[in-house]
């Protein structure tokens, strides 16, 4: 299973909602988890969030791993705040700012979870269409939400064989032979991504990486 | 289904500038518009290049690459709309989180919703992917993305598909489920490979040495060049 929200496929309501409204709910969710003044308000919204959870994958261990699935990449930075606002503004603050993060990061990860990707693009070209004539392209931009989504765990697997090779070559001590060559591959995976989105139509030759002003590729 | 005529004019293409610049491909000129071509050829001969050039991700430095008498480098966008392209890692492109998603991305603003729809429905179940659907992507083995990456190519329906080293990364199974499927397309061909076997029974095969075209023969004529070029390293 995904850490980050991928899209699990199921019966439910939620899943059968129009990604709009997933996504209008999701800005009425952080309106609403922000404006409740105390942190007993903000717990029960994030029961109700956990409830939705329920509601859309069962009352299962799935729901569950995919809302634990959700949280824990957030746990050590969670705890450092909580514990820095419970030093300088109090317990209540401290509670009422770490339930908020976890409301907020669980509800964004409920509407992936439930919402195909290609749909959240297709709201998300739409709700850009105005912005068109200010020279943004509404097009390029879902792309690259899409692309994001896809490049995680690509990124998390280049990590994995950096550090694998990393291990074998007893250098585990040392960032700069993790990080280097991390960057090295996730540069040239996004040059052969680019070539991919060439070669399948979505861009053109003038805007991709590797390419001079000609459209002559500078690399093999 | 239609045959794309390839004709290479006086090509020659370098990477880099300066003391880098590194030729690849030597004034080549080649034309053909059979349906299965195999272009075999040693590490850093020219033959990826050379495949790139007919989907126009590589413009040449010098001469010019026609499809059917499209200029690749003034219609490229035509000449991929013609042109399919497989890549030697999946990874690189498949750009979509989902299976479904994916083989859908080529047809977005070309089809209505349900026609691609039912077109991805077929290429998933052509393809063995149908009860992957909406699985993400990345957690497929390397064999179901090489397919994944073949079904995203072949939904567009292209006239011609080009594949650089398709099977590189396969292992025997899954290398010989893809040269299956590929002597099975309806399209024509234009497949690089370091396996000399797969391009057994296609109607000409090239070899590529040093950026020129050193043989252009039938596949046991070309493989026979191919090797006695290697033994004489």
């Amino acid at each position: 299973m995904s850490a980050i929200g991928l899209f699990q496929p199921g019966p439910s309501l939620l899943h059968r909602a129009p990604a709009g409204a997933k996504l209008a709910g999701l800005v009425a969710l952080s309106v609403l988890t922000v404006a409740v003044p105390v942190w007993q308000g903000v717990a029960l919204v994030l029961v109700g969030v956990l409830l939705a959870y329920a509601l859309a994958f069962g009352l299962s261990p799935l729901a569950a791993r995919l809302a634990w699935s959700q949280t824990r990449p957030l746990l050590v930075i969670l705890a450092a705040i909580v514990v820095f606002q419970a030093i300088v503004t109090g317990p209540e603050r401290a509670a009422e700012l770490g339930l908020t993060l976890v409301t907020l990061v669980l509800g964004a990860g409920l509407v992936t979870l439930t919402t195909r990707t290609q749909d959240l693009v297709d709201v998300l070209q739409r709700l850009l269409q105005p912005f068109g004539r200010l020279g943004l392209d509404p097009d390029r931009v879902a792309l690259s939400l899409a692309l994001g989504i896809r490049s995680v765990p690509m990124v998390v697997n280049l990590a994995q064989q950096v550090r694998e090779a990393q291990r074998a070559r007893g250098l585990e001590a040392s960032p700069r032979a993790f990080a280097v060559p991390l960057l090295v591959r996730a540069l040239r995976r996004a040059d052969a991504m680019a070539e991919a989105l060439v070669a399948r139509g979505a861009l053109d030759d003038s805007r991709r990486p590797g390419s001079d002003a000609a459209g002559h590729s500078t690399s093999p | 289904m239609t045959r794309v005529l390839i004709e290479l004019d006086g090509v020659s293409h370098a990477f880099g500038d300066g003391a880098a610049r590194r030729e690849v491909l030597r004034d080549v000129t080649w034309r053909g518009d059979e349906r299965r071509i195999g272009v075999i050829g040693a590490n850093g001969s020219g033959k990826s290049t050379l495949a790139r050039l007919l989907n126009a991700l590589v413009v040449p430095s010098a001469g010019a690459v026609r499809l059917d008498g499209l200029d690749t480098r003034r219609k490229a966008k035509e000449v991929r709309r013609r042109v399919g392209f497989c890549f030697t890692d999946p990874d690189s492109q498949i750009v979509m989180p989902t299976v479904a998603e994916d083989v859908a991305f080529g047809l977005r603003r070309r089809l209505p919703k349900d026609e691609i729809a039912a077109r991805v429905d077929h290429y998933l179940g052509r393809f063995g992917l149908a009860g992957h659907r909406d699985h993400p992507a990345h957690l497929l083995s390397g064999g179901q993305k090489q397919l994944l990456a073949l079904a995203s190519v072949l939904v567009t329906e292209p006239d011609l598909l080009v594949m650089d080293e398709p099977t590189t990364l396969l292992d025997l199974r899954n290398a010989g489920e893809v040269a299956r499927i590929v002597e099975g397309l309806e399209q024509q061909v234009v497949l690089v490979t370091h396996q000399l076997d797969l391009v057994r029974g296609f109607d000409r095969v090239l070899v590529v040495d040093g950026g020129q075209i050193v043989a252009d023969e039938s596949p046991d004529a070309a493989v026979a060049a191919y090797r006695a070029l290697m033994a004489r390293r």
